[in-house]
């Protein structure tokens, strides 16, 4: 019989998680009385994430609690600032988002809560039965999401297919716990690292394999990436902004949990497999955007490569790389955000989808141009934005662990890159705008997103050397 | 004598024929049905090699599936009759809104 005081039981260490979830089910009573005004909801939830912040930024537990189950470290704490943030974001566009798409029901702002819960309790799992209740948790508030305009045939649609692969690769990552466990008995990380030692057994490498696979669907990687453009273009905008965001960075949030703690013995086993998936992933995502002709596709595929380039960071295996994923991670929470915003504002039922209607935006909206302008340099990774500090970090780190042909394959996948995301430019800048395509007025609540995150991309880019520094500290303790 | 392979074997066998029917079958509702194939398949390995092991843990797991997959289940037919709604069929390559 194990004593009651060895499990550690700690509600300090879980507080982010339960305080959000009081404020998701407060806003799901709230919405029963608040017939009209939906909005309310929004600003209610908004305002309980912000005073969350602080709250999620200090629990921090250098010891695992409740059993080994949740680890509330400062790595957890790194990642749920970042999710927090991207709920913010993407609440605040969705209120008038969702009155121009005429969706008026609440329940929205409570599902987008609980996909953040899900988010936290990922980052934080230092079991495998915990990490996969909380991305069930995510996955399953996702997939309401992305179905949620249900009078458009593109969103269910893009629902429909998000589920079944979202499913499947639940399914897949499921497969390959059990033979971990199997390989180790036990389904704690530590308790993994420490029964298996460097030894080698058949079990464990198909657990590792398959562990990948489910991650590589999560994380949108090259061969698992076909549930992407149609699942981004079919969702709400808003939802497509957290779920490149928020899923993304949960999902590396968990993958590297289990790999850094539960598997570094065989670093060279997964590094090798990830080493293909990273550089497939990048060539890919950015050689496809090339050819779209719409923005949210166009993005989807910039997301994939994105994802190629942060997984770099995990698989160089040192505090330079894993540090340079969460910062990574920070940043493509701003710079992803502020696209989006501008995409949500945009876009409505027939125009504002493909690239071209941003003809002539430049001499219509010099503002919102010169932004999404600043976004999409900084996604391309150009100087002095927060694009350029990220990618810059994560290639050195790959030279200093001796990967440089992975480098010379991002470098050359970042210039490549630069020439879709320079094509709006070139649209809203070069060409004539061609009458029928006008822009809505931004109003306050896209201002505040878009100032903000036009802020963020930049700070983060001319002084991030505490966000790193941060970044750093946080992912040593898994490293040992 | 039931070794734990031969559990393995029939859970892998179910987990082929899983991926298969999500792959190539037309029929949302034989799709829906295949992933649950995935699941159980999953949850045999599970309790396989918990009773091999002789711990709890992977019972335990077993349960929060069971849970996780009702409630997965139950979205997946909600979305269905909302595409149902929508575009009047359940196979899948008809559903083709999205294209690029």
């Amino acid at each position: 019989m194990i004593p009651l005081s060895s499990l550690n039981i700690s509600f300090a260490s879980i507080m982010p998680e339960m305080l959000l979830t009081g404020l998701a089910l407060l806003v799901l009573v709230l919405d029963l009385f608040i017939r009209e005004e939906k909005s309310v909801l929004g600003y209610v939830s908004v305002i309980g994430l912000i005073a969350l912040i602080p709250v999620s930024a200090r629990t921090i537990e250098a010891k695992a609690s409740f059993g080994g189950m949740v680890m509330a470290d400062e790595f957890a704490a790194y990642f749920n600032v970042i999710f927090i943030i991207a709920a913010i974001f993407t609440i605040l566009i969705s209120m008038d988002y969702l009155k121009k798409m005429n969706v008026r029901r609440g329940e929205y702002y409570h599902i987008i809560l609980f996909s953040t819960v899900g988010m936290m309790v990922m980052a934080s799992a230092n079991d495998l039965v915990t990490l996969y209740v909380g991305l069930e948790l995510m996955a399953m508030s996702f997939y309401i999401l992305v179905a949620y305009r249900i009078a458009s045939a593109r969103s269910v649609e893009g629902g429909l297919k998000y589920f079944v692969l979202g499913a499947l690769s639940s399914g897949i990552l499921l497969y390959g716990i059990s033979f971990t466990y199997g390989a180790s008995g036990s389904t704690n990380l530590s308790e993994i690292a420490r029964q298996l030692g460097g030894f080698q057994n058949p079990f464990l490498i198909l657990g590792i394999v398959l562990i990948t696979v489910g991650f590589g669907f999560k994380v949108a990687a090259f061969p698992f990436h076909v549930w992407t453009p149609d699942v981004y273009e079919g969702a709400p905008t808003p939802v497509t902004a957290l779920l490149s965001i928020g899923s993304k960075a949960a999902s590396f949030a968990a993958f590297m949990r289990v790999f850094m703690v539960a598997f570094p013995a065989f670093h060279a086993q997964w590094g090798e497999i990830l080493w293909m998936l990273s550089a497939a992933t990048m060539i890919f995502g950015s050689v496809v955007a090339i050819a779209q002709k719409n923005i949210v596709r166009m993005l989807a595929y910039s997301s994939i490569a994105h994802a190629g380039i942060i997984m770099m960071g995990l698989l160089v295996y040192n505090d330079l790389g894993a540090g340079g994923v969460l910062y990574y991670l920070l940043v493509y929470a701003f710079m992803n955000m502020g696209a989006f915003a501008i995409v949500a504002l945009f876009r409505n039922d027939r125009i504002g989808e493909s690239i071209s209607d941003y003809s002539g935006l430049a001499s219509r909206r010099p503002v919102l141009s010169f932004l999404m302008a600043l976004f999409l340099l900084s996604l391309a990774g150009i100087p002095p934005t927060g694009g350029f500090a990220a990618k810059f970090f994560v290639f050195s780190a790959a030279i200093d662990a001796r990967y440089y042909w992975l480098a010379a394959i991002g470098v050359v996948t970042t210039a490549i890159s630069l020439f879709f995301y320079a094509k709006v430019i070139f649209y809203m800048y070069m060409r004539e705008p061609d009458g029928e395509a006008v822009m809505p007025e931004s109003g306050v609540l896209y201002n505040v997103v878009l100032l903000v995150t036009a802020f963020g991309t930049v700070f983060l880019g001319i002084y991030p050397t505490p966000f790193i520094d941060m970044a750093i500290k946080a992912v040593k303790p898994l490293l040992m | 004598m039931i070794t734990l392979y031969h559990y393995l074997f029939l859970s892998f066998i179910l987990f082929l024929i899983g991926v298969a029917g999500v792959l190539l079958r037309r029929n949302i509702i034989i799709v829906l049905m295949s992933l649950e194939l995935i699941f159980n398949s999953v949850n045999i390995s599970l309790a396989a090699f918990s009773y091999y092991l002789q711990t709890l843990t992977g019972t335990v797991f077993v349960v929060f599936n069971i849970t996780v997959a009702a409630a997965e289940v139950a979205i997946g037919l909600a979305i269905l009759v909302a595409v149902f709604r929508r575009r009047q069929t359940v196979y899948v390559d008809e559903l083709d809104e999205m294209r690029g």
